[in-house]
């Protein structure tokens, strides 16, 4: 538990610090947080030549509305975003996974750009991207430029981000009125990584008995090497009929379109095996995870 | 907006709200739920722990360690770590064969006991991942860690072992040329065959106790200095009276130069009753390179080679009349050594021979052990050591019994225990069981736990098909603790005694010291041992101070393990005090004229009967003191020294009930409600009593529904991390419901018996049956350790078919 030695540079500003990783080259890497860098380091699994700690850049900080959106500085903590009304008033789906994100330690230091930047697809927040739809604010030397969540997330812990490229914000999309949001996760003690998560938004319509889905959005934690965005289960669960409100998802009756929809959870999904699921478990966990994530939204 | 924790402030607000100020005269200090001392500097940080420690001109050693099972070392070539900057010396494990020795194990369980030799550094061959093969010494810690990667190793691999059955095979590969059966070991009373013939009932079960990685706070950390002729080692051990003995004849330094330090110690389960190859290297490090060695271990360093818990196979029967009614039991286990016998490896599953017929009466009984050689760390003592896993399996058998005769696992239990008035009753296993009331502790347990009402929400979920399904678990367990009467270990051709040793010193002011050779890691001897001191002298509880952990200050010493402490180490302290008490009553009688008959003693004072004569004990130590007038033929001195050695093991039992309930959909487990009722004696200080039950109860729950070190077909142990390797914390326990019945125990002055593992061997049954009991009517009969959403989610399908 031993890092191996690097050096480290703390610059003042966006630009010094874009400058510094350009320096560095592809040997260095961007510190926020550290709660996910430090044990790869410790672990000896990454071997950077420099680190650039950008937790300080003014520019990485900072929640406010913009537009339709909700603009969240990178270097936002997980704490900061479970505190900030206007996330909770402008993306509510946020929050909620946030607040499963490992212990109040880890919350305190760990940041939304660095756990979105790491890319594991076993980090809650990548689903919650995906599911949003959000923006993803890059800098370089050469300018700004912003990258869609559907191409942000590459591969297992690779992104979009280029060498000398520094994540600055997202963007968030205000979903509008009339959206429920859960999020679902399935883990084996409480601060362990979810075996597998669900990201849910949905918009029902109708009143009493004749309540409908109008609109989903489903992101899935831990189902392939990136981020799921379960279309499928999206479309088929339009117009599905949803159990009165509050009373919650019995199995039977209303909610049998919900679990349909729900079942088609892991289609085209490649989740991985480790020695705490294996692939056939997961793809079982989706459905199942995803039918109630989708109930206790609409609820 | 973050807060500066001033640690002084905390510990000041700590002592102050403690009610340790005023002496309450007449108050008894045995039974009340004293505060520990210790505890504000330990939850401060204001003490010693060994890697705190700092000595001049200090260097840091760091291991090569084998990243294979099973291999033959082809080469070691340290020489470029030699060069690195800060690096002082490396050596290979040739370097130091001829000095090295080899790490002990003191339990040859029978006299043609395979014990290969245990290099505390691999020279020829590796037989675990995470063996040690070489080692880096550097000015400081990270240069050290740097350097490993500068040292070269070769090794042509070698086959993995890692089946415990089929490594019994004929044509297995063989980890040691002996061959992979260690030792065959058996216990046999009763006729067995005949009480399994025609029995109506036989209860056939095979049970995995998986391998565990004891999880101490404090990882293993070792300090070793010399002056060139007598050796200081400080260690984070259970055992420093133990390890000095032991390290003396390892590493040929005579004992009289050795002096071994535990420090605080911040937990240890087992895990730090061992001798490390870690403790001989930095000794002989030090000795070679004449200046002071460091190791402090690595969460991941430790998971690989802190030695491991549990790892048996069990194949269990049990034969019963049909009106449920035992009549013999049979136990075939395989216990996995790992690749070598250390200090007590191939004692621990013996430690439960004695316990399979837990409390029950039976007419037979048969158990069967062998020792089995694997590539994997050795194995050895974990919070019961042999007992939880004799508790799991005749608990897990009596519900699989009641399920079977369509009985209530209460009921078949209440057939089947020794009742009250048959105590002291000796057991098939040859036991004596002093004391126990099992009803009693089940009566209270069902009354808090709301029994028949689970029963009926139970029944209701079942009716409606809830998916979420509830579980109720039983286990009524014992122990054997209290660690142990020297006669029996030896019969057990255990390598020691099981005695302990205690000082009392009165000083002239009136105040006591007390020299334990208990080691206390975390349970709070310093606490129970002022409240036992203050009755025995009467003196105020915080006029006691307690010595431990340093054989330069304490000479003489078992340690602490297998809940020995106050049972037997609680005694020495006591008997001790009597010697003490009884001096100051010869000099008190002699200040007061009177005969020493005619005092009694109440209260710190000695009076003399029937007039208002008296001199309290703070003065006669005064009078020693000055000895300007004692009896003749009387020292000035009201020091004294006891060993005890028990008359026989203390037997805590209890009863635990459970109630879980089961995602269905998931397989997801979840703790509802949790009682315990435990019998462990009188209670010296009921606060500390539930803190061990409650910790007890995190670990068994631990193996039942988190914990199992893994090893891929290769041979790598999978589970290095804590990301990997689960263990629970408080967000995944339940509050706990403990409460007390109190037998006493017979066998020593205080009726006390041991606490420290109860909890964990009462619980990973209780939960471990709770969890089946949920799935019973889906046709599920056994769910494997630990019971995990997956493992309980495949059970269901399975049964389904």
């Amino acid at each position: 538990m031993i890092p191996p030695a690097f050096d480290y540079v703390r610059p003042s500003s966006l630009p010094e610090a874009l400058a510094a990783l350009a320096e560095a080259g592809e040997d260095a890497k961007v510190l926020c947080g550290g709660q996910s860098l430090l044990p790869l380091l410790r672990l000896r699994l990454a071997y950077p030549s420099v680190l650039v700690d950008v937790g300080r850049l003014p520019e990485l900080h900072g929640v406010r509305e913009e537009g339709g959106h909700v603009r969240i500085g990178a270097a936002t903590t997980h704490d900061e975003v479970l505190r900030s009304p206007v996330v909770r008033a402008g993306c509510p789906l946020l929050p909620l996974a946030t607040a499963t994100v490992a212990d109040p330690a880890v919350r305190h230091r760990g940041t939304l750009g660095g756990s979105l930047a790491h890319a594991d697809p076993a980090g809650d927040l990548p689903a919650v991207a995906v599911a949003l739809d959000m923006e993803f604010v890059v800098a370089s030397a050469a300018g700004e430029r912003a990258v869609p969540a559907g191409e942000f997330f590459v591969d297992y812990l690779e992104t979009a981000l280029r060498p000398a490229e520094i994540l600055v914000a997202v963007r968030v999309p205000r979903l509008g009125d009339g959206w429920g949001f859960h999020y679902e996760k399935f883990h084996l003690t409480a601060q362990a990584w979810a075996v597998v998560g669900v990201a849910a938004a949905v918009r029902p319509g109708g009143a009493g008995g004749d309540r409908r889905v109008e609109e989903a959005r489903v992101g899935l934690t831990n189902m392939g090497p990136t981020p799921v965005r379960a279309g499928g289960v999206e479309r088929a669960v339009r117009g599905a009929p949803l159990p009165g409100a509050g009373a919650g998802g019995s199995p039977g009756g209303a909610g049998d379109g919900v679990r349909d929809a729900a079942a088609l959870a892991d289609e085209g999904t490649s989740p991985p095996g480790d020695l705490h699921a294996t692939p056939e478990y997961r793809r079982h966990l989706a459905r199942v995870l995803t039918r109630r994530a989708l109930l206790a939204a609409a609820a | 907006m973050t807060e500066q924790i001033d640690a002084g402030m905390v510990a000041r607000q700590v002592a102050e709200s403690d009610e340790l100020g005023e002496p309450v005269p007449g108050r008894r200090e045995v039974g009340a739920a004293r505060r520990r001392k210790e505890d504000a500097r330990l939850v401060t940080g204001r003490t010693r722990w060994t890697d705190n420690i700092q000595l001049p001109g200090m260097l840091h050693v760091a291991f090569v360690r084998s990243p294979m099972a099973h291999a033959r070392i082809t080469r070691v070539d340290v020489s470029a770590a030699r060069r690195l900057p800060g690096v002082v010396a490396a050596f290979s494990g040739r370097d130091l064969a001829a000095e090295q020795g080899g790490l002990p194990c003191a339990w040859p369980v029978t006299e043609d006991m395979v014990l290969p030799d245990h290099p505390p550094m691999a020279v020829e061959e590796v037989r675990y991942p995470g063996e040690a093969v070489a080692c880096v010494v550097a000015t400081d810690r990270y240069l050290a860690s740097d350097a490993l990667e500068a040292v070269e190793v070769d090794y042509e691999p070698l086959p993995a072992v890692l089946d415990m059955t089929r490594a019994l095979a004929p044509d297995s590969p063989r980890v040691h040329p002996e061959g992979n059966r260690a030792f065959v070991w058996k216990f046999a009373a009763g006729d067995a065959d005949a009480a399994f013939r025609d029995a109506p009932v036989v209860v056939e079960r095979t049970f995995v106790q998986q391998r565990l990685i004891p999880t101490a706070m404090e990882p293993r950390a070792v300090v070793a200095q010399t002056d060139g002729d007598s050796f200081t080692l400080y260690s984070a051990t259970q055992i420093p009276h133990v390890l000095r003995v032991m390290l003396a004849i390892t590493t040929g330094i005579p004992e009289h130069k050795l002096r071994v330090i535990a420090p605080d110690v911040g937990g240890g389960f087992g895990s730090k009753l061992q001798v490390t190859a870690e403790e001989v290297l930095a000794l002989l490090l030090t000795r070679r390179l004449g200046r002071p060695v460091k190791w402090t271990e690595s969460r991941s360093e430790g998971n690989l080679t802190v030695h491991h818990g549990r790892d048996q196979l069990q194949r269990v029967s049990l034969a019963a009349g049909a009106d449920g009614r035992l009549r013999g039991l049979k136990v075939d286990l395989l216990a996995d050594m790992g690749a070598y016998l250390m200090l007590v490896t191939p004692g621990v599953p013996l430690l439960g021979a004695f316990m399979y017929n837990g409390i029950y009466k039976m007419d037979a009984y048969d158990f069967t052990c062998t020792g089995v050689f694997t590539t994997k760390m050795p194995t050895d003592a974990y919070r019961g050591a042999g007992r939880p896993e004799a508790t799991f399996a005749i608990e897990r058998l009596m519900d699989e019994l009641a399920a079977e005769l369509g009985l209530d696992p209460v009921e078949v239990r209440r057939r089947n225990w020794i009742a009250r008035e048959e105590f002291p009753y000796a057991t098939i296993a040859g036991l004596t069981y002093d004391s126990g009331d099992y009803a009693a502790a089940t009566d209270r347990a069902l009354e808090l736990f709301g029994y028949d009402a689970l029963r009926a929400e139970q029944a209701a979920r079942r009716e409606r098909g809830d998916p979420v399904q509830l579980g109720i678990g039983v286990s009524t367990f014992t122990e054997m603790c209290g660690l142990a009467p020297s006669r029996v270990l030896g019969s057990l051709s255990y390598g020691a005694g099981g005695w302990e040793h205690a000082s009392v010193r009165m000083l002239p002011t009136g105040k006591v010291e007390v020299v334990t050779g208990s080691s206390p890691h975390g349970q709070g001897h310093e606490t129970a041992w002022s409240q036992i001191v203050a009755d025995a002298l009467g003196v105020p509880f915080e006029d006691v101070a307690v010595a431990h952990g340093d054989t330069g200050v304490s000479h003489k010493g078992m340690d602490t393990y297998g809940s020995r402490s106050l049972v037997v180490g609680g005694m020495a302290v006591l008997r001790a005090c009597d010697k003490v008490r009884e001096k100051a009553r010869q000099i008190a009688a002699h200040l007061l004229e009177a005969a020493a008959d005619d005092l009694e003693f109440t209260e710190g004072s000695f009076r003399v009967r029937g007039t208002g004569a008296a001199r309290t004990i703070q003065e006669v130590a005064l009078a020693t003191f000055a000895a300007h007038d004692l009896p003749d033929g009387v020292e000035p001195s009201l020091d004294s020294d006891a060993t005890y050695d028990p008359d026989n093991f203390s037997y805590p039992h209890g009863t635990h009930l459970c109630a879980v309930e089961v995602d269905t959909e998931t397989g997801a487990t979840k703790i509802r409600s949790y009682v315990a009722v435990d019998d462990v004696g009188r209670v010296v200080n009921p606060t500390i009593v539930t803190g061990q039950v409650h910790g007890g109860l995190a670990q068994g729950i631990g193996q039942a529904l988190f914990e199992e070190a893994v090893y891929d077909a290769d041979g790598n142990l999978l589970t290095t991390t804590m990301a990997d390797y689960l263990i629970p914390s408080a967000a995944d326990l339940p509050e706990f419901v403990t409460d007390r019945t109190e037998t006493p125990a017979t066998t020593n002055p205080l009726g006390v018996k041991g606490v420290g593992e109860a909890g964990t061997i009462a619980s990973t049954p209780a939960v471990v049956n709770a969890v089946v009991d949920a799935l019973r009517p889906r046709g599920v009969t056994d769910v494997p350790m630990p019971c995990t959403p997956q493992r309980v989610w495949r059970a269901i399908q399975e049964a389904a078919g």
